[in-house]
């Protein structure tokens, strides 16, 4: 097996984890095909910066990278929607999410968070990875992903506590 | 209502998550037994846990693009296999060169394998079901014992059915749970242990044994979490 290819199935097996990340970063079905399109190529052509370790990590850094370079130039070009997203979420949770309307879903309530809350969260609960592998994803400090997985769990709480 | 104590809002976080260490955690939970609103946050934190865990969709990757991105070579039929298993068949082919050849090597590697095949579609369940009450009965005779099958939806591991399998010379079960997407093969014996707690590419091995069966799950549910569905299992005996 060519060595392209043997890397190929490598990160295809994990492809789910790559979209499903995309999908909740970017929270749209056709935006996180090309986030995740986009960063299997970039994994595929920039072999040589993977020095071993975890593929699953190192496609879904990629992925995250990717889709935050989306999200910024989506913000250069004044989409609206992104607004909050880039924003540093130093806000206090229960202020920020009771400005939001429609949080009494779950999934409404998480595609609320912040994004680097939610994406701790989407690693963490659905991704299952722990604190070192979030933090190496999203190069951040393990006791940064621990506080931010804090604060999303709060915000969650706090959203599931004020709906009627 | 009590609120929780403010310094403890990060270790509770982080005990939840199986990222506290064995002293730091026991000394925590002491500290829950007398302060109600740290014990209310943690309450709070598995129902959450819960709610994630059956209400946020696991996003897929669409097949299209999935087919798209897989390798244009001349092995295309091999590429049309799930690519879960195509990786899952690689990643096992490097655990059998890793794994040391200790006594108990041998049932590992084939519990990984018989975990591998099964991940094939249409292999995971012989039945499908949430409910142990239909799991249970559908073992009767079909075995020379009659498995625990045990309800752990509560602590977030969801039964998906169960299956027959056959490894260590003999004819076992296995019943599947999932966490999120994550599938845990627990099989069960009526004997001795076969296999010992492992970790090998990803897939995590632990072992027990319980009311005269040796149960083994496996998957590549990280360690911390694998742990905690072995405990809960115990836990409903
Ligand atoms: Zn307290």
């Amino acid at each position: 097996m060519e060595e392209r290819d043997r890397r190929a199935v490598l990160l295809l097996r994990h492809l789910d984890a790559a979209y499903n990340l995309a999908r909740h970063l970017m929270r749209d079905p056709t935006q996180a095909e090309d986030v995740v399109q986009d960063a299997m190529l970039k994994a595929l052509a920039g072999a040589a910066t993977f020095r071993g370790g975890d593929p699953r990590a190192w496609l879904l850094r990629i992925v995250r990278n990717t889709a935050y370079d989306t999200l910024s130039a989506g913000k250069r070009r004044g989409e609206e929607l992104l607004e909050d997203d880039l924003a540093d979420p130093s806000a206090d949770a229960e202020t920020l999410l009771s400005q939001r309307q429609n949080v009494a879903l779950a999934a409404d309530a998480l595609a609320a968070l912040p994004l680097e809350w939610r994406e701790a969260l989407v690693l963490r609960e659905l991704e299952g990875l722990s604190y070192r592998e979030i933090a190496e994803i999203t190069q951040t400090p393990i006791g940064t992903v621990m506080s931010r997985l804090s604060r999303a769990r709060q915000a969650m709480l706090t959203a599931r506590d004020s709906t009627p | 209502m009590t609120e929780p104590c403010a310094d403890k809002r990060l270790l509770l976080t982080a005990d939840l998550d199986g990222e506290l260490d064995a002293g730091r955690s026991a000394e925590l939970h002491n500290h829950m037994r007398g302060c109600p609103g740290c014990a209310a946050l943690r309450d709070d934190l598995l129902s959450l846990r819960r709610t994630l865990a059956t209400d946020i969709a696991y996003h897929r990757v669409p097949h299209a693009l999935r087919q798209k991105l897989a390798p244009s070579t001349k092995r295309e039929t091999a590429w049309r296999l799930p690519a879960g298993f195509a990786g899952g068949a690689l990643a096992a082919g490097m655990a059998l060169l890793l794994l040391p050849h200790s006594p108990d090597a041998v049932s590992t590697n084939e519990l990984l394998a018989s975990h591998l095949r099964a991940l094939q579609p249409g292999h995971l369940t012989d039945v499908a079901s949430n409910d142990q009450h239909n799991v249970k009965p559908w073992f009767d005779g079909k075995l020379d014992f009659a498995p625990p099958v045990r309800d752990v939806s509560a602590q977030g591991f969801v039964l998906d059915g169960g299956r027959l399998d056959y490894v260590g010379g003999r004819t076992v079960a296995v019943l599947v749970y999932l966490r999120q997407k994550h599938v845990i093969d627990l099989y069960v014996r009526p004997d001795a242990p076969t296999a010992v707690s492992n970790t090998a590419n990803g897939y995590n091995i632990v072992s027990w044994t319980q009311n005269g069966f040796a149960f083994t799950a496996i998957s590549d549910l990280n360690i911390n979490e694998l742990q905690q569905f072995a405990d809960a299992f115990q836990a409903q005996s």
